[in-house]
């Protein structure tokens, strides 16, 4: 009896900590027939925006390990990959030479940036996540904007009319990668039953990922987990806490500019003004539907919540439009689900936080309790 | 040590101490909450809170050198070990990763030559050995692989003294109350293994209010009081007595300044009632509680710091987690809302006067009316059928000159900000904040804590002619037990979480002291 119980409760417990993931499960079970896409088909659009997102998420986790919660300050990574990519075309430096100078190019924006972003995160400790996303949101408009739309041309040369704004200065709402599309990704690229596998984007997701398990055992990685579950006690013990968190906010915004260049060589064009606003959002979400939480997650996580938040991101808007006649709908109820999804992880950390405050609590009665019983 | 001094701003808190200690002896230091042990071993361990506060006097010879230690890394490189009352570990890691914590040895690597040192990867075979050699100097047994949360509190009290073990220059190792969290087997392995580091040559300062555990395993005893050492014995020549008597008993003069006790009637009614209470508060748990408060009466609650003096009024007023029943008057009080306790005209005065107790950046006047405002709604002028109130400033203003005369309040008007006021004349604004309630009870939680002496006599008086004039019964939480016998009616004394028992307060200092560090079961 006693066993068959405790079954049941680890099964409870199983499906309260994966709640999320499995939610988006059902969803995804419910849509994906009633908007009529065919197997391939599906299967195609996952491994594309698989190699299209993974390296983004992954860089989230740095900042997780950290205990610094989720970096909406990735956005700033995001930035500085596509200035380096703009810089790049203007030179007409096309295919993978391109693709890898301006990784090459990003990395000095990236640590200014990060460091930027570490060091007032240093400022606003337990208040990360509302800080990295108000920084995201200023540098995203006003220093971004202000980078591109007007010092871009007087103060940075940039020589190719093509990408300027008519006006002489500034750069254009959309810039043409296409010489530079997808080269990532047919590069060594498999068909597999109708289905392009980019093998060398997969290769390179790969290689981070190992880089990740690697760095976990290194003794910065051991610092980080450190500081990340208890700042006064790793400052007792010597480590550097505030160098630490600003190098795992570094380390997350330059994978991210790399991250970038990867999402925009897969798309093939530039959206100047708009493309790294939504990403960080995006990602966050990803990441979450996978499972993860404000202070844990694994690379498991970035694949699983890549997986299902795209699928349902392909299959909501013909499902909706089958059920309503609507396509709006399920437009709305993909931007819907990302932003709740968000929601939903912070207010589940929270409860999580204050259940286990009054578990405790609630110890201190059960033993009052038995020792009263023993009397 | 020799000559040790320290002033806080001015207040001495130690004069004049001085022992030697040699390699493999093992002190046993006690003393009674305030006696000055932490502030001797803070000076020892080179903590920053000594070097802020303006240093001390004296030496500290190691080895026959002069030392001055400007941080405890200093003191750790030069071989001092402390292992402090809070734990210290990283929750989510295992035993050996916390033994071994930012000691962790290294391999190098390609990147590493690159990108610095800290990308070189752990040596996980050299952590199992060293966390296992550490763990077998301790000689109590723990798994180095499971993680800290998920330990029982002994074990997690020996992955602490055995990362202070792996350190191989360790001479000299501080245990600030180890005993406290134990259970009875544990605190034996503890001792046991004090005597294998003694056997070592380790010297050990072991400090516990738990006497007996001193005689079994100490070899010298320093018993400490107000800031001086009082007694320096071997601990052979001594017994628990002896040493309860030192820590306690002051000496004769001020001991006899006792105060009147009133006449306690003894069929008074009861007008708070306590069953069952436990508290989750950090650091002052509360266990299984049960008292009786009679009306119009001063009750003392004492003990030492930590064994859960605080917890019962922060329980009772629903400022921690708490459970049990609380009945007022005959009524059940709900516990966990602090509101319900005020509107029940339960008042608290808080130990913690600048976060819990004081509007800082207020005016007296706010500060004084405030929670009468909110509560009671007094001092509010209704219009409009209360549709709309305003504060009656007149009102406001006289009651709060009222009682600046009353408390003598050293400020320059009852529009000052309570930020500006110096530590004893904010407890006073805390205390008039409270009488402006006019409860019907009221729980005072350290009042004196911090404040000088002259001051520290007006608030007991003042807490005095409240309870006798007004029939307002009292609760006063004190560490001072002085204090407690001049103020109070009655005395219960807390230890481990539980009442161990109440006294008359005209019972011997020692009678008290035995309480205080006697186990409840």
């Amino acid at each position: 009896m006693s066993d068959k119980k405790s079954v049941s409760q680890k099964l409870l417990s199983f499906l309260g900590r994966n709640s999320v993931p499995i939610m988006f499960m059902l969803i995804c079970a419910v849509c994906i027939p009633l908007s009529g896409f065919s197997a391939g088909y599906l299967v195609n659009e996952i491994v594309t925006r698989m190699g299209r997102n993974t390296f983004l998420i992954l860089c989230l986790l740095f900042p997780i390990m950290a205990g610094m919660g989720l970096n909406f300050g990735m956005t700033l990574g995001a930035m500085a990959g596509e200035i380096a990519l703009i810089l790049v075309a203007d030179q007409q430096i096309w295919g993978i030479p391109g693709i890898v100078l301006a990784m090459i190019v990003s990395i000095p924006i990236s640590v200014l940036l990060g460091w930027m972003c570490g060091s007032l995160l240093n400022m606003a400790r337990g208040r990360e996540m509302i800080t990295s996303y108000i920084i995201n949101y200023f540098v995203g408009m006003g220093l971004y904007q202000l980078v591109v739309l007007y010092m871009m041309g007087p103060v940075i040369p940039i020589k190719h009319a093509s990408i300027k704004l008519p006006r002489g200065y500034g750069i254009r709402n959309t810039l043409s990668l296409l010489n530079m599309r997808q080269y990532l990704d047919d590069f060594l690229a498999v068909r597999v039953g109708g289905i392009k596998v980019p093998v060398l984007t997969f290769l390179i997701i790969g290689l981070f990922c190992l880089f990740i398990v690697w760095f976990r055992r290194t003794k910065l990685g051991q610092d980080m987990r450190a500081v990340g579950q208890d700042m006064e006690v790793s400052r007792d013990a010597g480590i550097k806490v505030e160098r630490t968190r600003i190098i795992s906010i570094i380390m997350s915004t330059v994978f991210a500019g790399f991250g970038m260049i990867i999402y925009l060589q897969n798309m093939g064009n530039i959206a100047t003004y708009t493309s790294h606003s939504q990403i960080g959002m995006f990602c966050i979400a990803a990441l979450l539907v996978g499972g993860a939480s404000v202070e844990r997650a694994s690379i498991g996580n970035a694949f699983l919540g890549v997986t299902l938040f795209h699928l349902m991101f392909i299959v909501a808007p013909k499902a909706g439009a089958a059920i309503t006649g609507d396509s709006m709908i399920g437009e709305y109820f993909r931007v819907f689900a990302s932003y709740g999804v968000i929601t939903l992880a912070l207010v589940m950390y929270e409860l999580k936080k204050r259940s286990m405050k009054s578990h405790a609590g609630q110890e201190l009665a059960l033993a009052q309790k038995e020792e009263g019983a023993d009397k | 040590m020799q000559n040790i001094q320290k002033d806080f701003f001015g207040n001495q808190v130690l004069t004049d101490i001085n022992f030697t200690l040699g390699a493999g002896e093992v002190l046993g230091l006690c003393g009674e909450n305030g006696a000055g042990k932490s502030t001797l071993m803070k000076i020892l361990f080179g903590m920053d809170v000594i070097r802020e506060t303006g240093g001390y006097g004296g030496n500290v010879l190691l080895n026959g050198q002069k030392v001055a230690f400007a941080t405890p890394f200093d003191a750790l490189a030069a071989g001092i070990g402390m292992v402090h009352q809070e734990f210290s570990l990283i929750p989510g890691f295992t035993a050996k990763e916390n033994i071994l914590l930012n000691r962790e040895p290294k391999k190098h690597n390609v990147i590493s030559e690159v990108f610095g040192e800290r990308l070189n990867t752990l040596n996980y075979k050299e952590m199992d050995a060293r966390s296992a050699q550490a763990i077998e100097k301790m000689g109590v047994q723990i798994d180095a692989d499971m993680t800290i949360s998920d330990m029982p509190v002994g074990h997690k009290q020996f992955t602490e003294i055995a990362r202070e073990l792996s350190k191989d220059q360790l001479k000299l190792l501080i245990l600030d109350e180890p005993t406290a969290v134990l259970t009875e087997k544990e605190a034996e392995a503890l001792l046991q293994s004090i005597r294998g580091m003694s056997a070592r040559g380790i010297a050990v300062i072991f400090i516990t209010h738990r006497l007996h555990e001193i005689l079994s395993v100490c070899s010298k005893v320093i018993v400490m009081r107000d800031g001086c050492v009082v007694r320096d014995v071997p601990a052979g020549k001594t017994s628990v007595q002896d040493i309860t008597k030192w820590m306690v008993g002051r000496s004769v003069q001020t001991g006899a300044a006792h105060a009147e006790t009133a006449v306690q009637e003894k069929n008074a009614k009861t007008i708070l009632s306590i069953r069952n209470l436990w508290v989750d508060m950090p650091g002052e748990t509360v266990r299984n509680v049960s008292l009786d408060i009679c009306e119009g009466e001063i009750l003392g609650i004492g003990g030492l710091a930590g064994q859960g003096k605080l917890g019962i009024p922060n329980g009772v007023m629903g400022l921690y987690e708490a459970g049990g029943t609380v009945e007022f008057e005959g009524k059940e009080i709900p516990l966990n809302s602090p509101r319900k306790c005020l509107d029940a005209s339960l008042a608290f005065v808080s130990e913690d006067r600048r976060g819990v107790g004081l509007l800082l950046d207020e005016s007296l006047e706010w500060n004084v009316a405030f929670p009468a405002m909110q509560i009671k709604e007094k001092f509010l002028k209704k219009y409009l059928g209360g549709i709309v109130k305003w504060r009656d400033e007149k009102a406001i203003h006289a009651v709060t000159t009222k009682y600046i005369d009353e408390l003598m309040i050293k400020c320059t008007s009852s529009k000052q900000k309570a930020k500006e006021l110096s530590g004893g004349n904010q407890q006073k604004v805390c205390l008039a904040k409270a009488f402006a309630l006019e409860p019907k009870f009221l729980f005072v939680s350290e009042p004196t804590r911090g404040i000088d002496v002259g001051a520290k006599a007006l608030v007991l008086d003042a807490l005095k002619k409240f309870n006798r004039e007004s029939g307002v019964t009292v609760v006063m939480i004190s560490s001072e037990l002085e204090e407690l016998r001049q103020t109070c009616d009655r005395i219960a004394i807390v230890s481990g979480g539980k009442i161990a028992g109440i006294l008359p307060a005209s019972e011997s200092s020692e009678e008290f002291g035995m309480l205080m560090v006697s186990q409840v079961k």
